[in-house]
């Protein structure tokens, strides 16, 4: 087992560097001045130059990418062109926002998904099933940013029963366990729970289909198992999968959403993201990206762990 | 229950209830800015004038104001913490700024000619301790001919510039000071394990940014990254006029036009600039308010004169520039755009009554397209490079296709080139005799016209040329050197403000620009938000303001 976590650490040393690279030449291909926050476009040709040097833009891309890469190693990401803070603080606070809001859209996405999925799976082609099915499509076909608008028109403009923006009444960093607070998490976190229950609410459908044909709920009903008790064992096999897929859309969610961040102005990775675009602020955009994308090979070497431990075929594979 | 525990409990709830009445009392204002994070905060502001607008004047003073008291006439330039300057008759590079005694920075410590020398020095400077790099493109750039200061007496300073330059006054409002002494206790505190003095200043500084020091109206209480800036008055703000009387102001970065609009509606924030403006109605039917005037922010096409351009004939320029239907855009805008008649409008003190006069006269402008050789038949093509988006950009697309439109009846046929807006950005500096320009004779990038260099000189001067500054289109010559060379050497204020209005009159003569319309700065305030006067201005004064 021990030979295995190695191996698979091992591999990921060039993942990452690869990630690095591809991160790094990325947001120097786009067209844009790295300097456009700090230096006007009026701003003399003589106070570019001299910008240009003190910022080490003047550098060959290797030399920027070797000296990025060092000190990202020693866990320093460099400091926002735009903001002059840590870009290591500023995206681990938003981190920590993203995965507040991704794990409440998680378990609503799952709770109703679930629910969608083994309904309609359960009473294939009846009514139920139609209106649980169109449920699931309407999920993973709405656009979830215009849905987003929808609710902060219908439940904050209109109603005045939700915040419309903001992760709480004094921010982020104030954040507590009461309604005052939770209040700013449920538009955005219903908003962004409409893909993952759609998709899970799919796969569920399809799973308990194919499990209710299968031989061994006919046994099971002629051992005299009715209703729920079969229900039971239902449940019981389409678990894994269904969590599988839960897992991968929690990764995915925790990447942040720049259109829900951004229409809910919460302060997570895609926000981030978005004003480090549209700044064109490099070290912010580069050293969040990193992070994400390490988030995301990280994840994936806990679950290939975490399947060797459940299934020694895989490490064996 | 003894006496003494009926007192204490008495004296709670007294204390308690006092307390509350205080808080119910606080006049709190919120405001919903169009930035995505809460621009810089040490002195500085980044962000363009949104920045100064809501972290630098509230917080900052600078040696030379502009006025923001009037609505219903230009902004002009005042004293600040400067109560009279002039220049040496000696030698037109040095002024002397004398400041205003007995103004003192939210830490208590004095304004006075050392503070504004170190100021200076913090963007001009390499070898000062406090020298800071990160403040030095959104500073340098905005008083491009300043060098240095040094001190005459404690309430004296002498500035230097590199060139006579009579703008420098107005260069200065952009100039914020920031409180030496505030900056050393940042500095003191930085851990004595950061060795390299450059990491400690920076240290100091990122520390001052979270809880700076000015000598403004309001002072930072709280500084939350790209979610909220709390400021609090400071009763002892040395312009009566100006003393606040609004005890906290929030600004909350809501880049997002409908997000910010929602906010409004929901009742998380009285104020927002830049309301999404198919909402407008909506917001005025719920019962808030819009404020809106003419700013110094035009909206342009700015054209080419380099080889072969359609633009070169003066008749052409005329034409489109009397070809488009002003009234009829701003209708379609909800009424969100003002009607130029240059850079500048009638009653500027820079206006100078240009003798072509910029309106809508199709039949006049057909005539002089025949006069130049074209018809129906025989439409001249141009190409315009604009953006789908942009930082004061207002509406891009329909506004250009409106422009389209217009310029078809006058026998224009336009083609535009949409490009994303920080290439296009980039692109202006370039010139339209760079391959980015991809073939365009016009560019579309509006621009902010607050002080004579930003508005009239860099456009016009052969000494801003691409890539030295943002004369695209390569229009100049020495009728125009002269005339800004007169402008930058009249040092009353009176001479140098007619020598600007021969200049901009005749840029309105040329028409090196067809101007399409000036933003109105539109924003959308709660009504218990009263003494709003929305000034012709980039900025606004929050000071002046009350609370219901």
């Amino acid at each position: 087992m021990l030979a295995y976590l190695a191996r698979r650490v091992l591999y990921t040393l060039p993942i990452l560097l690869g990630v690095s690279l591809v991160c790094f030449a990325l947001v120097h291909i786009a067209p844009g001045d790295p300097l456009s926050s700090v230096l006007p476009p009026d701003a003399s040709a003589d106070l570019q130059r001299q910008l240009r040097t003190l910022y080490g833009f003047d550098r060959s891309y290797p030399e920027q990418f070797a000296i990025w890469i060092g000190r990202a190693l020693q866990g320093d990401l460099g400091a926002s062109i735009a903001s002059g803070r840590p870009v290591a603080t500023e995206v681990m606070r938003a981190v920590v926002n993203t995965l507040r809001l991704a794990v409440l859209a998680t378990a609503i996405g799952f709770f109703l998904g679930g629910l969608f999925g083994f309904v309609a799976g359960y009473f294939r082609n009846s009514v139920v099933d139609k209106l649980a099915s169109m449920l699931a499509v309407l999920g993973v076909s709405v656009p979830h940013y215009w849905l987003g608008m929808v609710l902060v028109i219908v439940f904050s403009s209109q109603l005045g029963w939700l915040p419309a923006t903001g992760a709480g009444p004094g921010g982020s960093s104030d954040w507590a366990w009461d309604w005052a607070h939770v209040q700013h998490m449920v538009l955005p976190a219903v908003t962004m729970s409409v893909i993952p229950m759609g998709i899970v609410a799919r796969t569920v459908r399809a799973l308990v289909a194919d499990i209710l044909s299968q031989d061994f709920i006919t046994g099971l009903k002629a051992k005299g198992l009715t209703g729920f008790g079969v229900f039971r064992h239902v449940v019981k096999n389409a678990a894994p999968t269904a969590l599988a897929v839960m897992g991968l859309q929690l990764g995915y969610l925790l990447g942040g959403s720049i259109l829900i961040e951004t229409v809910f102005s919460w302060p997570g990775t895609g926000f981030l993201l978005n004003s480090a675009i549209f700044q064109r602020d490099l070290p912010l955009l580069q050293g969040t990206i990193l992070v994400l994308a390490l988030f995301f090979v990280v994840l994936n070497v806990v679950v290939d762990v975490i399947q060797s431990l459940l299934d020694p075929r895989v490490q064996r594979s | 229950m003894t006496t003494s525990l009926k007192a204490l409990t008495l004296a709670l709830a007294l204390g308690t209830g006092l307390a509350t009445a205080a808080l119910a009392q606080e006049k709190t204002l919120r405001i919903g800015m169009t930035a995505a994070d809460i621009p810089r905060t040490l002195g500085q502001p980044d962000q363009g004038f949104e920045g100064n607008r809501f972290t630098g004047i509230p917080i900052y003073d600078a040696l030379t104001h502009w006025d923001l008291s009037k609505a219903d006439a230009p902004s002009i330039l005042i004293p600040g913490l400067a109560t009279e300057w002039k220049v040496n008759d000696a030698d037109k590079t040095k002024w002397t700024f004398r400041l205003r005694p007995g103004v003192k920075f939210h830490d208590g410590s004095p304004v006075d000619a050392d503070a504004v020398v170190w100021n200076v020095q913090k963007v001009l400077d390499k070898q000062a301790p406090h020298f800071d790099a990160s403040q030095v493109g959104v500073t340098a750039s905005r008083m491009p001919t300043l060098r240095s200061a040094s001190k005459i007496d404690d309430m004296t300073v002498e500035l230097v510039t590199s060139e006579p330059d009579s703008f420098l006054p107005i260069n200065l409002t952009n100039l914020f000071m920031a409180s030496p002494k505030h900056w050393e206790a940042k500095l003191a505190a930085v851990p004595a394990s950061v060795t390299d003095p450059a990491e400690r200043a920076k240290q100091a500084w990122t520390a001052f940014a979270s809880d700076p020091s000015g000598s403004g109206p309001f002072r930072v209480t709280r500084f939350v990254p790209r979610e909220r800036l709390e400021l609090a008055k400071n009763p002892a703000y040395w312009d009566e006029a100006r003393r606040p009387k609004i005890d906290r102001v929030v600004m909350l970065p809501l880049p997002e036009a409908n997000a910010r609009t929602a906010a409004l509606l929901g009742g998380q924030v009285d104020w927002i600039e830049a309301p999404a403006p198919d909402a407008v109605a909506q917001i005025k039917s719920r019962g808030f308010v819009m404020y809106q005037n003419a700013q110094p922010h035009v909206w342009p096409w700015q054209l080419s004169f380099t080889e072969g351009s359609p633009w070169l004939d003066k008749r052409v320029r005329q034409a489109a520039n009397l070809c488009i239907n002003r009234t009829e855009m701003k209708e379609l805008l909800g009424g969100l755009m003002a009607e130029p008649k240059g850079t500048v409008g009638p009653g500027h003190p820079w206006w100078g009554n240009p003798g072509f006069d910029i309106k809508y006269d199709p039949t006049g402008a057909k005539k002089l397209m025949q006069e130049a050789g074209y018809s129906a038949a025989k439409p001249l093509k141009v190409k315009v490079q604009t953006s789908a988006s942009g930082s004061g950009q207002m509406q891009p697309i329909p506004m250009n296709e409106y422009a389209q439109q217009a310029l078809k009846d006058c026998f224009f046929d336009v083609e535009l080139d949409v490009i994303e807006w920080n290439t296009l950005f980039t692109n202006w500096r370039q010139g339209a005799k760079d391959p980015s320009a991809r073939g365009a004779n016009a560019i579309n990038v509006s621009f902010a016209a607050m002080d004579p260099f930003f508005a009239m000189v860099r456009f016009t001067s052969t000494k801003t040329f691409p890539p030295v500054s943002n004369n695209w289109g390569y229009f100049g010559n020495a009728e125009f050197d002269e005339l800004i060379a007169s402008a930058r050497t009249s040092f009353e204020d009176k001479a140098r403000d007619e020598a600007l209005a021969k200049l901009h009159a005749r840029i309105v003569e040329e028409a090196p620009f067809v101007w399409i319309a000036h933003d109105v700065g539109p924003r959308a305030m709660s009504p218990k938000v009263k003494g709003v006067v929305q000034p012709r201005s980039w900025f606004i004064d929050i000071a002046t303001m009350s609370m219901e």
